[in-house]
């Protein structure tokens, strides 16, 4: 499944598959993909179960949601133009674009906790209507997954470190991340449009 | 500092627990001493907890799925016993409080723990043998699968001797199972234990698909694959769509339980049949999870002791990939009950009645494999017999069932538990018992005893009929089903004769374990010696190669020129197993105990978390991510075998062939 240096340099010997991690990665992605496409079915149920709660007009704002989606959009062209370094093998470019994408997906975060934190301390917590707990389970999750994304980006900045080559492993593990990076991205678009936008319309 | 653990959580005024542990106390440490007496733990450490090799971690799995059986079974029997006492005011042995933690455990255990381990035992076992590949595709994620469902077992059965388990069914329906009705830890232990096992069994499906998509021999194209793989493809498929609904079903139920939420509470605009959807949109598939592998297996089982080829294989190919699509649309029938209105009841019951298209297209499949066949009457094949006759009697009922009209007067009663035991243990266990039988063999390189194998079905056959035939009866009588006591006299008669059929059954499972003695007492007498890697004449790779497999499994990739390629290889006088002794090194992954960490740390979480022992909780959690970076960061994880050591012990297996030719 994976391949170090010498592993690498006794491939002449071996009928070489090529490797399956990014397939399987990506059959990985398509069932996070399930599980978003439930939370949304979730959220659509409880769009308007409002319990004499606040609606979503009642408490989004637009603005911080905008720059928020704004900072995600930027942190996966910044992950592209990593990967673009990674395949010229210039790796001090790439661990340059990733810590960017860090700082941009850690901006995102600070902005959705800091809108989380701000509703909950207004009484509108996710225990206060089944909307709530749809809205905050959904965005949560995302929120969630980000975390976990940025954690796996702080790992391979550490990994990359003091290396001239990246082994295919590695590389990988790059596509993998990227993969998961971008897919964060379009789950962000549809909450944006489906939870935001069309809450607030 | 213990959350809400105290002393008063152990219970040590119910006598059947205590004398459970004490039973469990015993037999544990008695295995642990004779592990330390005879040193076995480095070689248990080395050789199997760490193992990535797909074959062990196969065989691991179905020890644990026999483990789970026993105690699943165990609360099987109990339960039918408190149904031939607490009749006319006896109120039985079991309190309900204690009776609905054992029918919620029972489900709970058979399912997750006992079916679904012997499945990807079987396919861990089977599948990459058959398709001519020297492991899976991801060797360290099929470990830490393995791993987690163990971890995920050990948890379920912590709660009999601290807390309680979920008293609320298999499924946990609330509005019972939420906080306000269920404010102890039992639907905790559920949530835990089923969610982490779920990862598990997510990572099976990415790992096996990717197995069978990229790894397969040269020249096995889709339509050349064996049936078995096929099956478990299909599954595989499926466990990837639904096993994540399952996840966030129970972590939306969670929710609801641990911050207080709304999703299916009564008040605050929850809904509870948003569960039913949910929790059965996984649900549903989840059965053809199960079944798929089986019929897989007996459509190998059938060719080889009907000593031809499966008769109409793109037939079963096809039926099997219908069953994987119907079977995503049909979850609705599990509660037509709930007013969902005519068209939609009609829709879903049209689409459970398609189902018995396919199927019955594969019953056809095998009795015309069998007709003009030499059927050879093994022990395997009278599990393939029993079931033939046991599952299209339990899919007549099933078709009764989607009949939204009949449901509504069925729903809910034992006709319905009737109905899934028929399939689940016509089907599914038969299945993998005959499954267990037929592989065996080349798992271990000796037969199972066919003479206490073939008691051992006539146990569970009979029983089963004693045991769920009068279910069926009861439920026309109106009996519910997850009911603790009556008073109706024309249910007695029937529950004492269901009682009756669990003793047999029991009876069957202790014939089981004879034929497992006496078979590894016997391993070494020469009728039971597997030499030749193919003890029934049989059709695919994986008998190509040795009994048990070297742990690299073919020397020599196979090259595929049919379906059925062994056969067609016997036939045609191809060794392709020796290449003229010309080899190569093997590339190979190392053992590692990460997968065994991961689970040991996804434990501590899940305990700590049941009993909101935060900071424990937190330990567990880090542990686990610094397990993965650790993982992660190693490079050191693969190796070669040199040619001089594949020589070794390729030339054994020809010694040991050639001593077996000159023997016939």
């Amino acid at each position: 499944m994976a391949h170090d240096m010498t592993a690498d340099a006794a491939h002449a010997h071996d009928e070489h598959h090529e490797s399956p991690v990014v397939f399987g990665f990506w059959l990985y992605l398509m069932t996070d993909c399930i599980i978003f496409g439930t939370l949304f079915a979730v959220f659509a149920v409880m769009r308007n179960q409002f319990a004499g709660g606040p609606t979503g007009k009642d408490i989004f704002e637009l603005n911080g949601v905008g720059i928020e989606t704004a900072l995600l959009l930027l942190s996966s062209i910044t992950y592209g133009f990593g990967m673009i370094s990674a395949h010229r093998n210039k790796l001090g470019a790439l661990r340059g674009w990733l810590g960017v994408t860090f700082i941009l997906g850690l901006g995102f975060l600070f902005m959705e906790i800091r809108e989380f934190s701000h509703m909950v301390a207004e009484g509108n917590g996710p225990d206060r209507s089944a909307f709530l707990s749809a809205f905050f389970t959904l965005v949560g999750t995302h929120g969630l997954h980000v975390t976990c994304g940025l954690l796996w980006m702080a790992v391979l900045i550490v990994q990359t470190g003091g290396k001239t080559v990246l082994t295919e492993r590695m590389t990988n593990k790059l596509t993998c991340l990227s993969l998961f990076w971008h897919f964060l991205d379009i789950v962000w678009i549809c909450v944006f449009t489906f939870v935001y936008l069309m809450s607030v319309i | 500092m213990l959350g809400k653990l105290s002393w008063s959580d152990i219970p040590i005024d119910v006598p059947i627990l205590v004398g459970t542990f004490a039973g469990a106390a015993i037999a544990g440490l008695a295995v642990l001493g004779l592990i330390t007496y005879y040193g076995k733990w480095g070689y248990l450490w080395k050789e199997w907890f760490t193992s990535v090799d797909h074959k062990r971690l196969g065989v691991m799995y179905i020890v644990l799925a026999l483990v789970a059986l026993f105690r699943g079974f165990a609360d099987a029997i109990m339960m039918r016993s408190q149904l031939a006492l607490a009749y006319a005011g006896n109120p039985g042995y079991l309190p309900p409080h204690h009776y609905d933690q054992i029918f919620s455990a029972h489900g709970t255990i058979m399912i997750f723990f006992m079916a679904m381990a012997f499945m990807t035992g079987l396919m861990n076992v089977v599948v990459p043998l058959q398709i001519g590949a020297r492991d899976v595709a991801f060797p360290f994620l099929n470990s830490l699968s393995f791993w987690m469902t163990t971890i995920s077992f050990v948890l379920i059965n912590i709660s009999l001797f601290i807390g309680e388990f979920s008293q609320c069914g298999w499924l946990a329906y609330p509005p019972l199972s939420e906080q306000q009705f269920s404010p102890g830890v039992g639907v905790d232990y559920y949530i835990w234990a089923v969610q982490l096992s779920g990862v598990g069994t997510l990572l099976t499906g990415v790992n096996f698909f990717t197995t069978i998509v990229k790894m397969r021999a040269p020249g096995m194209t889709y339509m050349k694959m064996p049936v078995f793989t096929w099956t478990i493809f299909c599954t595989t498929v499926l466990i990837m769509v639904a096993f994540p609904i399952l996840t966030v079903a129970l972590a939306l139920l969670g929710l609801d339980r641990y911050l207080g939420m709304h999703f299916f509470t009564n008040d605050a605009g929850g809904n509870q049949m948003l569960y039913l959807n949910v929790i059965w949109a996984w649900g549903h598939p989840e059965v053809y999870i199960l079944v798929l592998p089986a019929f897989g297996a007996f459509s190998e089982i059938t060719q080889t002791f009907s000593r031809k080829p499966l008769f109409g294989y793109n037939t079963m190919v096809y039926a099997t990939c219908s069953i994987m699509v119907l079977s995503l649309v049909v979850w609705l029938h599990h509660f037509f009950t709930m007013g969902a209105g005519a068209n939609v009841n009609a829709f879903f019951g049209i689409m459970t009645m398609i189902i018995a298209i396919p199927t019955g297209v594969k019953i056809f499949n095998w009795l015309f494999t069998m007709y003009k066949g030499r059927v050879e009457f093994h022990a395997t094949m009278y599990w393939v017999i029993g079931f033939m006759i046991t599952f299209t009697i339990g899919g007549m009922t099933g078709v009764m069932l989607a009949i939204p009209a009949a449901d509504f007067v069925l729903h809910n009663s034992l006709f319905v538990i009737a109905h899934f035991h028929n399939v689940i243990i016509g089907g599914v266990y038969f299945g993998y018992v005959a499954a267990m039988n037929f592989w065996f063999p080349k798992a271990f390189g000796f037969k199972l005893n066919e003479a206490w194998g073939k008691r051992a079905f006539w146990f569970w056959f009979v029983g089963f009929y004693f045991a769920f035939m009068p279910l069926y009866v009861l439920g026309f009588e109106g009996m519910t089903r997850r009911m603790n006591h009556y008073d109706n006299p024309e249910w007695y008669p029937w529950l004492l004769v269901a009682e009756f059929g669990a003793v047999l059954i029991a009876l069957g499972i202790v014939c089981q374990l004879t034929q497992l003695y006496v078979s590894i007492r016997d391993r070494n007498l020469a009728e039971n010696r597997d030499l030749t890697g193919d003890p029934w004449n049989a059709r695919t790779l994986e008998w190509s190669t040795s009994s048990p497999p070297p742990f690299y499994n073919f020397a020599v990739v196979p090259t595929v020129h049919d379906l059925d390629a062994f056969a067609h290889d016997k036939e045609a006088g191809i060794d392709t197993r020796s290449a003229g002794g010309h080899y190569q090194p093997i590339h190979m992954p190392k053992n590692t105990s990460a997968g065994f960490f991961v689970g040991l740390f996804s434990l501590i979480l899940g305990f700590a978390a049941i009993w909101w022992i935060w900071w424990l909780a937190a330990i567990g959690l880090i542990g686990i991510i610094a397990t993965v970076i650790a993982r992660s960061s190693n490079n050191d994880i693969d190796y070669y075998v040199p040619v001089s050591e594949v020589a070794r012990i390729e030339n054994e297996h020809t010694r040991n062939l050639q001593a077996a030719q000159a023997a016939e």
